[in-house]
């Protein structure tokens, strides 16, 4: 049979260029000098100064990780670490500057936004530009806002929170990010609301060389619920891009928090992403993240059950086509009783493209009566592209319930016989299985989202599949 | 207007470089119901996969006309959208793909116009009550999870619902009880009509004593060595394929 391969996806409208245009733009390389010079761009207060300086010192200390992807390549005196658009935080659509609002429109967000989404934080480079909330939102105490304004309006959550989920140590990036962090959000759920819309952000890198360094501070609260959605991409430059943003998500007792992700980063962007949730007594952190762009992805959320009868659920999916090593997957810290997490991971990859699943599970002794159970399931639809699945498992008790499932395959032809006989052609054959299956994922994310990840695996295809 | 539906001449089919099929001539014509029995490993399921061009079973010589058209080198979903359908002997699980949407989309793609979704599920219900299928496996992905016999249903389901012109059957009946026997012979009776024709492959007869048929032809060694009626069936019941091996 010939061999047909499901194509590249169609990135047009995701690689959108805007003119290079920025009003200030760092010298390259990192020095304390730069860090005073951002952190005073920023009217940072002075705490958040110091804490910059510190995650440099740590920053130049740490190495390079020596397992995963190679990314040698990055060179960090290369890249410019902060660029600022040419504009200051709108609240009206309106008053966006056209070729950014153009860029956002192609990307759909005002449209997500009229979707009663509940609100909408656009982030173009580093600063957020445009940000708008619910009033019933705003009248039940829930705050959504860039990262800088709850600096200045919310310093005291912000400074008890900031940073002390991911501590600065964790791994180089993260301290870089913490010297280089900018822009953004930050949402606080007091006790009880529930949130039943939910809460998007977008993120896009625009300019050439520039890192973006995004924080993500989410304190969901005692008995509190919220769904919070994330879309990131950016439109493709021959330098590398990095993108090392940080998210922390403190979900309270009895509090449950969906966190749900569709990361398109063009074919150049490395994205060394971290995330991490503590959970308390009998709350929830849920996962949904669809990781399709990217040159080389190294990004592992983490569930840390901290309290009785806490509970996490992953759900993810990797499309790694040619030229991309997507090294993605979870882990989760089981530090109480009765806690639970549920993981389902799955992967494609073509055309060359190098897919893998690293985990970890630790069950503490002290999370007796815990469960953990885990799929993954790989998909290769060629020869020539990879699949690999590294977990690591260490469980320090013996009373849990623990079962780990991998799976491994090819598209088989069989099935597109099957298919092909009922009148579809080939290509359609195989774009109906590898929708089916990325369905268990699409079907956890809002529908726009689910369309736009079918739109990225579909492909030429016609006639979507109700 | 000719009433032939299919003509196969000489064909001679290899499987892995092994010839299988040894010049295989068979006419089937609009009306018919037509038999291909046989002992395992006799070529029956190569000849259904060889009529649909499955690309695992290359044809070295010989022809399939269908209604009039040359259809021997066509790809299976051209052929499929020409008009013949093939029920499985091991029907593939597809996860992730309802029946319903799958069917809808599947006969999108053979009458090339949109599905009414409504009366369309509407004909599916009808179909499954038929059936004797649980409708709630409209919703179910695609024979995921399905017992055999759920499968075989689903099979004729699909035959009845994209209503070819011919239906050729592989081994439909194998691995069923009486009464799933039965519901599947009930079902090519309310598919069959004058226009159309059915393609039974079986390796016994037990589906023969529940529908009627026209032609029935033993094939042994990748060749048809007889052509009879249904009495012919009765006599392999009875006697074995023995007699018409060499």
């Amino acid at each position: 049979m010939s061999k047909t391969n499901i194509d590249e996806i169609n990135r047009n409208i995701y690689d959108i260029k805007n003119k290079d245009e920025y009003d200030y733009k760092i010298k390259k390389g990192l020095t304390a000098e730069i860090i005073n010079e951002i952190s005073r761009q920023k009217s940072d207060p002075e705490w958040m100064r110091q804490f910059r300086l510190k995650a440099l010192e740590v920053y130049n200390e740490l190495e390079l990780p020596t397992w995963g992807p190679d990314i040698s390549e990055l060179n960090m005196d290369e890249i410019a670490t902060y660029v600022k658009p040419k504009t200051d935080l709108k609240n009206s659509w309106k008053d966006v500057p056209e070729d950014i609002k153009d860029t956002f429109d192609k990307l759909g967000i005002p449209e997500a936004e009229k979707k009663s989404l509940a609100g909408v934080g656009a982030q173009y480079d580093s600063e957020v530009v445009y940000h708008s909330m619910k009033e019933e939102l705003i009248k039940q105490g829930v705050i959504y806002t860039d990262m800088e304004t709850a600096l200045r309006e919310y310093s005291e959550i912000v400074k008890e929170h900031f940073m002390k989920c991911v501590p600065i140590y964790d791994h180089k990036f993260v301290a870089l990010h913490g010297a280089v962090w900018s822009g953004g959000s930050f949402v606080y759920v007091p006790k009880g609301v529930k949130v039943d819309i939910p809460l998007q952000s977008y993120f896009r890198l625009n300019s050439p060389e520039s890192g973006q360094f995004e924080h993500t501070l989410i304190i969901v609260d005692e008995g509190a619920s919220l769904h919070f959605i994330e879309g990131c991409s950016a439109p493709k430059y021959n330098k590398v891009n990095l993108h090392a943003g940080c998210v922390e998500l403190y979900v309270k007792d009895n509090a449950y928090l969906r966190y749900s992700t569709i990361e398109n980063w063009s074919k150049n962007m490395l994205n060394l992403n971290t995330k991490k949730a503590v959970v308390g007594k009998n709350a929830q952190i849920d996962w949904v993240t669809g990781s399709f762009g990217s040159k080389i992805s190294m990004l592992y959320p983490m569930s840390i059950l901290n309290g009785k009868g806490a509970k996490t659920e992953y759900t993810g999916i990797s499309f790694a086509g040619k030229g991309q090593n997507l090294d993605n997957g979870f882990k989760v810290i089981h530090n109480a009783e009765n806690t639970s997490s549920v993981v389902n991971a799955k992967s494609i990859s073509k055309n060359g493209g190098s897919c893998t699943y690293r985990s970890l599970v630790r069950i503490n002794d002290n999370a007796k009566k815990s469960k953990c159970s885990v799929s993954c399931e790989s998909l290769m639809l060629d020869d020539i592209s990879k699949s690999d699945t590294i977990p690591v498992n260490d469980i320090r008790t013996d009373e849990v319930e623990f079962s780990h499932e991998a799976k491994i395959g090819k598209i088989s032809d069989k099935a597109i016989f099957y298919l092909m006989s009922r009148g579809l052609s080939e290509e359609d054959a195989k774009a109906m299985i590898v929708r089916g299956f990325a369905y268990p994922i699409s079907k956890e994310l809002p529908i726009e989202y689910a369309v736009e990840m079918n739109n990225l695996i579909n492909l030429e295809l016609d006639g979507a599949i109700g | 207007m000719s009433n032939q539906l299919l003509k196969i001449e000489n064909l001679c089919v290899n499987v892995d470089k092994k010839q299988i099929l040894k010049g295989i001539n068979l006419e089937i014509n609009k009306g018919e119901i037509h038999v291909i029995m046989g002992p395992n490993g006799s070529g029956k399921t190569t000849t259904a996969n060889a009529i649909l061009n499955n690309p695992l079973y290359t044809k070295t010589s010989g022809s399939v006309l269908f209604d009039g058209k040359d259809i021997t080198n066509l790809k299976t979903d051209e052929i499929a959208r020409n008009g013949i359908f093939m029920s499985f002997q091991l029907p593939e699980e597809i996860p992730g793909i309802s029946v319903t949407n799958f069917l809808k989309y599947a006969k999108n793609k053979i009458t090339e116009k949109p599905v009414k979704i409504f009366e369309f599920k509407k004909e599916i219900k009808t179909y499954m009550e038929e059936l004797k299928m649980n409708p709630e496996y409209m919703e179910r992905s695609l024979n995921v999870g399905f017992s055999g016999g759920e499968k075989k249903k689903n099979e004729i389901l699909q035959m009845l619902v994209l209503n070819p012109k011919l239906a050729i059957l592989d081994e439909t009946d194998s691995g069923l009880d009486v009464d799933a026997i039965k519901t599947v012979s009930k079902g090519i009776e309310m598919f069959k009509n004058k226009k159309n024709a059915v393609l039974i492959i079986t390796h016994n007869t037990k589906i023969l004593h529940s529908l009627k048929v026209d032609y029935v032809h033993v094939l042994i060694d990748g060749k048809i060595v007889k052509t009879g009626n249904q009495e012919l069936a009765k006599k392999i019941e009875e006697n074995g394929y023995e007699q018409y091996k060499k």
